[in-house]
């Protein structure tokens, strides 16, 4: 019987939507995070009056539970009572149904999604930062390399094992997220919007399928997938041994 | 930027409930109510969520520590067979998230016996921190000189005197960060919690301040009421840590 669950799981309709879900957002969000840490990080990085009070609204996101998060997020993004629509009616713009619309939900869930991934990308990319030393800079500078072009072939090259561990990190860790998609797409029915691990979650419990030993094959699927992910960051990131 | 949603969280937690059905919906309360926070401490249902997630993220914390600092000890301060592919697997837990494993963790609790306890959730969140634990206490234990043990042998002291006397009080920032982290992912758990604890009794905070909004019951008032209570001991506590978040996360793999 253990076989036929995962033939069975070539016959489900909403798989292939389910996938391009899946790669959309753990691929737009991981991306986006990374970009926004990377300036964030530098901000960070300089002495500037108030950097800890920035420092630690950052991590208020990270140490937030993502449920409570989420939930948040849904009164914002709520069509008559949410702040945003409140926005877009004040800029003269049309209210949107956010979480109700086909063509705005994914959309919706990967802004709360880079949301939350910014604190942690944005701390794992200062660790990489805090690690070149500062005569790097002094005999770039003497090359005559500032500004962009300092940051472009200086930075960013030094920079490369840090946003490799933050970007497998986050693969890893948007890909296994659960909440955010949980919640905000709670209302529409069908699996039109869900990812892999909400698409378990749904077979095994909440839908009526209810058959925890597909949802199981699925499980598989998904741990094979994340191993993957594993083995490439560890080929890229090995721990140095510290003489004992 | 980052915090404005948390902003509004608070606000919302202030309005009296009528409040919440205004359009064009308001920033800031007209009539400030903070006594919602007081309906919702007395609440009885929140009570046991508090208690449950309490419980379980101190015991599982406990739990974590217990079984992290001579693990890590030991794999910093000796080399043996196994030691590399020991390592290995720590880091390889790390990366499984519960909920990747959610399914098969659900029909093995259920074969137990054991769906709606303590013993369940507070087993699954001490295994899974366990190797983050780990992970970080080894630096911690790996940046103390060998000399300071050596000194303390001279001076008579055994090896497990040495251990209490002197490593655990200077690895104490470690242990801390460590036991701060376990806390607050067993404090922030969600979806295992979901599975195991169908019981209303036996919720956690993050599966029972749910059902302040549901189909029936609208009372966002609460829901960010209790969320922000229990938001903010959490914050305080990473807050505490902070100095240690760079070094500890990516400890060995980024330097």
């Amino acid at each position: 019987m253990g076989l036929r669950n995962y033939g069975r799981l070539l016959e489900l309709e909403a798989l292939p939507t389910v996938i391009g879900n899946t790669v959309i957002w753990v691929a737009v969000v991981v991306a986006v995070t990374i970009i926004i840490s990377l300036p964030l990080a530098q901000l960070l990085n300089e002495s500037f009056p108030g950097r800890r009070l920035v420092r630690w609204a950052l991590i208020v996101p990270w140490a937030a539970s993502l449920i409570m998060t989420s939930k948040l997020f849904v009164w914002i993004y709520d069509y008559y009572f949410g702040l945003l629509n409140r926005a877009m009616t004040a800029a003269g713009l049309a209210p949107v149904d956010w979480l109700g619309d086909d063509r705005t939900v994914m959309g919706a869930m990967i802004a709360v999604g880079v949301f939350v991934s910014l604190p942690f990308t944005t701390y794992v990319l200062l660790a990489g930062l805090q690690t070149i030393p500062g005569e790097v800079y002094e005999a770039a500078r003497v090359d005559g390399a500032r500004g962009w072009r300092a940051y472009r072939w200086v930075t960013l090259p030094l920079l490369r094992p840090a946003l490799l561990v933050a970007a497998v990190l986050n693969l890893i860790y948007v890909f296994n997220s659960f909440p955010i998609v949980w919640t905000l797409n709670d209302r529409n029915p069908g699996f039109a919007h869900d990812t892999m691990i909400t698409f378990m979650y749904k077979i095994a419990f909440k839908s009526a399928l209810r058959d925890v030993g597909l949802a199981a094959a699925l499980g598989v699927v998904n741990v094979l997938l994340i191993l993957v992910a594993v083995v490439a960051y560890l080929r890229v990131a090995r721990p140095r041994e510290e003489p004992v | 930027m980052l915090l404005a949603p948390y902003a509004v969280m608070l606000l919302t937690a202030l309005k009296p409930e009528a409040e919440l059905r205004i359009t064009p919906p308001r920033l800031l309360p007209v009539e400030w109510r903070p006594l919602n926070f007081w309906t919702v401490l007395r609440d009885p249902e929140f009570q046991s969520w508090l208690t449950v997630s309490l419980v379980v993220a101190l015991v599982s914390t406990l739990l974590v520590l217990v079984a992290a600092v001579p693990a890590a000890y030991h794999t910093a301060r000796h080399r043996f067979p196994g030691r590399g592919a020991f390592l290995f697997l720590v880091l390889v837990t790390q990366m499984f998230a519960p909920t990747a494993l959610v399914v098969g963790l659900y029909r093995e609790f259920f074969e137990l016996g054991l769906i709606n306890t303590y013993t369940a959730l507070i087993a699954v969140n001490a295994a899974f921190n366990l190797a983050f634990a780990i992970w970080i206490l080894r630096a911690f234990f790996a940046s103390i000189p060998r000399e300071i043990e050596e000194a303390a042998a001279v001076d008579g002291c055994g090896p497990a005197g040495a251990l209490f006397r002197i490593i655990l009080p200077v690895a104490l920032p470690g242990i801390v960060t460590a036991g701060i982290f376990a806390f607050i992912a067993a404090w922030n758990e969600y979806i295992i919690a979901l599975t195991l604890m169908t019981d209303t009794s036996m919720r956690p905070l993050t599966v029972g301040i749910t059902s302040y909004v549901t189909a029936y019951v609208q009372h966002w008032d609460l829901l960010f009421a209790a969320s922000t209570i229990a938001i903010v001991p959490v914050v305080v506590l990473f807050a505490l840590i902070e100095p240690y978040l760079v070094g500890g996360l990516t400890a060995g793999s980024v330097k």
